[in-house]
């Protein structure tokens, strides 16, 4: 096991190093950088000045280096349009975005693995063709137009949700659903193809030949072996969804890193937009290695090779 | 035997009805028979014959496609077709237990075999969790299993198929059951594993008071173990008697056709050394494979096949018979060179396939054909028959008129009606398949016909009959054939030399008379013994088979 676990963290390292590299590039994706953050009117002696205060001036591997330490540390470098550190804005912010993820996870592996089972141990029933319904509905709607639409009725109509902002948990409802009911569809269709698939294998008539009862048979037996491959998904879903809630969280006016990544797109604030995809990407990695870790635990022939 | 006791499992008119007419209504029909204490009822039939769903309709395991429409499955004075689910789950593991075919699937990979047999004292008994284990440590040793302790923690991954029939049948017994049912339970296993199963079986069966109802297809195991036998075909029981009656004088014509498909002893025949052309001749051959290790495992070596040699004239079929692992696969693969050999020569009517180019080789490889084992695997389900054979013809350069000619002329050699060219793989039975396969594998006119476990999939008597279908076309086309199998019986029944095989070497090498009458190696007498049914006078002889030297060899 340990073994395995320090296996999956050298890979994780490795995948972060690669992240971070391609985010770094992301500084001279106009060209000479210089350039874009003095504007059309700057002289050749206002560009030399930003080299020279950005470190432009040295050669890229000794900058990405220094980028790294920096990052390392914690220094993400300086809002062009604040005027203060990044990490101090983002760190503002994620919280309300990790809120925000955790929630619609919540919602969406609550809604979508109970489904999911329900409709396989019944399959072709009017359940699973409900469950079916709301997959292919998940699947067609854009999210933000689903968002629209809950405000329209819920804030605005019915007057029971608050219509945007991020100040108290009432206003995460309508964002959280929308944001988890994109990835509902994915997960509880791998549930249910999952589910079919083991309650049709040999150990479960062998399960069934102990007169193990219905409940242990489906929860003990069938879910663990079939949840397995739904683990990976949900991580990378979730992962998905930290994208998804730059569109989410603009349409709620939520305070997290989603809008704050919009308005830094906005503002050609590029360091802070860098900064965001940086800790964007490692939470999609930590994920990842946790789902693996997960697995690892359900699985044995994961555990002992 | 034991006449005069009241039967623990009576079976009186049942009739399982099938969801809808595929051959026939009804998978079971009328059946009848009863299980006493201490005895083993063997039920035999070949597959589609209705055995497992009888033993499925008794243990209240029947797919809910299948419904019960007639009779009564009395189980210790009730009928258990009468009892509700839960009723059906509290006698299931405790007063009824069953040991299923695969034991390689047949346990939960999520949780350990300790955990999966304690879990039967958790469903049906009030003990504490020292209890459970205590007594689930006491199951591992009754099935003579070494170290509990340690077999305790372990995953069924980590076991091998002997071992894992081992827990099953522990598991199955742990609350000493008045009624176990073993379907097929020695089937997926070797040879020796099998014997050691049922040697096992019996002695459990000693100490035990289960009426063991044990089903299979193999009339060689009913004489190991049986003491009473029921012969089922098409859902109906044709005969049934004590074993003595069965196996010695059989009545029904059915009865009679299944034992005399049972594979015989090789008589005692001498190997003559044939005049014709080496055909195979294999050097030296050596494959070693390696899995890569990291830095946290170490890498692993295992040599799969070593320092092989032999020679195989033309129209002879040599065989080779080895348990699973053994390297017979890895060894045909090589000679095929769909791997490659890391050293050793192959030469193949002329052609060195150890050492040249695949692309060199390309032309050459219609030289030497392969039928596998799962005749349901290996044909596309999506293509019709004929498109399937003439392909192999048309990428050898063969006109399409040629082709067709051929796969008319080859169905008529393996005995399938011409209109098969139109049909999905679907439309056959398992044993139509393998001819087809074989068919399929003739169509480049090869030299070399490999059968891997080609007849292992089927039932006996269609065995017997693919068989006899491949030493007839050996005759007829000259071919030279390379039969690989794990059951010696079957070696004996097709091969003129045998190498037996074991951890990738050749224990021993010899005509199929001698290796059978005097073994030398250890490991072939191992083998031999472990033959199920060895007390067995199998009445009505008939033989075929006959020497390669005195054979006249065809060309096609």
């Amino acid at each position: 096991m340990l073994a395995f676990l320090l296996k999956r963290l050298s890979m994780a390292v490795l995948v972060a190093l690669t992240v971070s590299s391609l985010t770094f590039s992301l500084n001279f994706l106009s060209g000479d950088p210089a350039i874009a953050l003095g504007g059309e009117s700057a002289t050749e002696a206002d560009l030399q000045t930003i080299r020279e205060t950005y470190g432009y001036d040295k050669p890229i591997p000794v900058q990405y280096i220094n980028w790294l330490t920096r990052a390392v540390q914690g220094d993400l470098g300086q809002s062009h349009y604040l005027n203060q550190p990044v990490s101090e804005e983002i760190f503002q912010r994620l919280p309300t975005t990790m809120a925000l993820g955790l929630c619609a996870l919540v919602f969406a592996l609550a809604l979508s693995i109970p489904l999911g089972v329900l409709a396989a141990i019944r399959p072709n029933s009017l359940l699973d063709r409900f469950a079916l319904t709301i997959a292919v509905v998940g699947q067609a709607m854009p999210s933000f137009w689903f968002g629209l639409t809950m405000m329209l009725w819920f804030a605005i109509n019915w007057r029971i949700l608050p219509v945007s902002g991020s100040d108290s948990w009432k206003h995460f409802v309508m964002p959280s659903i929308a944001l988890g009911y994109y990835i509902t569809p994915g997960v509880m269709r791998l549930t249910r193809a999952g589910m079919l698939e083991v309650l049709r294998s040999d150990y479960i008539r062998t399960a069934r030949a102990k007169g193990v009862s219905k409940f242990s048979l489906l929860f003990k037996h069938a879910l663990r072996n079939a949840i397995i491959p739904v683990v990976s998904l949900a991580a990378v879903q979730f992962g998905f969804m930290l994208g998804g809630s730059i569109v989410i969280e603009t349409i709620f006016a939520i305070n997290g890193l989603g809008f704050l990544a919009w308005e830094s797109i906005q503002r050609a604030d590029l360091p802070m937009m860098q900064a965001i995809v940086l800790v964007l990407s490692f939470f999609y990695i930590a994920l990842t290695f946790f789902a693996d870790v997960l697995n690892a635990w359900l699985d044995p022939r994961i555990r002992i090779g | 035997m034991t006449n005069t006791t009241k039967p623990i499992l009576s079976i009186r008119n049942l009739t399982v009805a099938l969801p809808v007419k595929i051959e026939r209504a009804n998978a079971v029909q009328n059946l009848t028979f009863d299980v006493r204490p201490k005895e083993i009822l063997c039920v035999v039939g070949e597959s589609g014959s209705g055995k497992s769903i009888t033993s499925l309709a008794t243990m209240g395991l029947l797919a809910s496609s299948l419904r019960v429409t007639g009779g009564e499955i009395e189980f210790d004075g009730r009928d258990v077709l009468t009892l509700d689910q839960a009723e059906h789950n509290a006698l299931r593991g405790d007063r009824m237990a069953m040991i299923f075919q695969e034991p390689m699937t047949a346990l939960n990979p999520a949780y350990t075999v300790g955990d999966q047999i304690a879990e039967v004292f958790r469903v049906h008994r009030d003990y504490d969790g020292d209890e459970r284990r205590k007594r689930t440590l006491k199951l591992l040793e009754e099935v003579r299993l070494p170290d509990p302790e340690r077999l305790y923690n372990s995953y069924p991954h980590q076991l091998s198929g002997g071992q894992r029939q081992r827990i099953m049948i522990a598991m199955a017994l742990a609350l000493d059951p008045k009624l176990l049912i073993a379907d097929e339970p020695t089937t997926a296993l070797d040879v020796t594993t099998q014997k050691q199963i049922l040697h096992l079986l019996k002695q459990l069966n000693a100490n035990h008071d289960a009426g063991i109802m044990f089903i299979t297809h193999d009339f060689s195991v009913v004489a190991e173990i049986a003491d009473r036998v029921v012969v089922m075909r098409h859902g109906q029981i044709v005969e049934q008697g004590t074993a003595q009656e069965v196996l010695s004088n059989p009545q029904h014509p059915y009865t009679r056709a299944l034992i005399d498909a049972v594979p015989r002893r090789a008589q005692d025949r001498d190997h003559v050394v044939s005049e014709h052309p080496v055909v195979i001749d294999v050097q030296n051959l050596n494959k070693t494979f390696h899995t890569a290790g990291s830095m946290f495992k170490k890498s692993r070596t295992v040599s799969a096949v070593k320092n092989i040699s032999f020679q195989v004239r033309r129209g002879e079929t040599l065989g080779i018979v080895g348990e699973s692992g053994s390297g017979k696969t890895t060894l045909v693969r090589c000679l095929m060179r769909l791997i490659d050999p890391d050293s050793g020569a192959i030469n193949i009517s002329g052609v060195d396939f150890a050492s040249q180019t695949s692309a060199a080789l390309r032309q050459h490889r219609k030289d030497i054909q392969i039928v596998f084992q799962d005749p349901y695997g290996s044909l596309n389900p999506r293509r019709t028959i004929g498109s399937q054979l003439i392909q192999g013809a048309i990428n050898f350069g063969v006109s399409r008129e040629e082709a067709w000619d051929r796969v008319y002329k080859l169905l008529e050699i393996v005995q399938m009606p011409k209109y098969s060219v139109h049909r999905y793989p679907s439309q056959f039975s398992g044993g139509q398949r393998q001819r087809l396969c074989i068919a399929r594998a003739l169509v480049v006119n090869p030299k070399v016909l490999i059968a891997d476990e080609a007849v292992s999939a089927l039932d006996v008597s269609i065995q017997r009959e693919v068989l006899k279908l491949i030493n007839d076309i050996r005759d007829r086309l000259g071919l030279t054939v390379i039969f690989i199998t794990h059951d010696l019986r079957v070696a004996a029944q097709i091969c003129d030399e045998v190498l037996v095989m074991k951890h990738g070497e050749v224990v021993e090498r010899g005509g199929v008379g001698r290796i059978f009458t005097a073994p030398e190696h250890d490991y072939t007498k191992a083998l031999i013994a472990a033959q199920p049914g060895q007390d067995w006078e199998i009445p009505m002889m008939a033989e075929f088979a006959p020497q390669a030297a005195a054979r006249k060899v065809g060309t096609l």
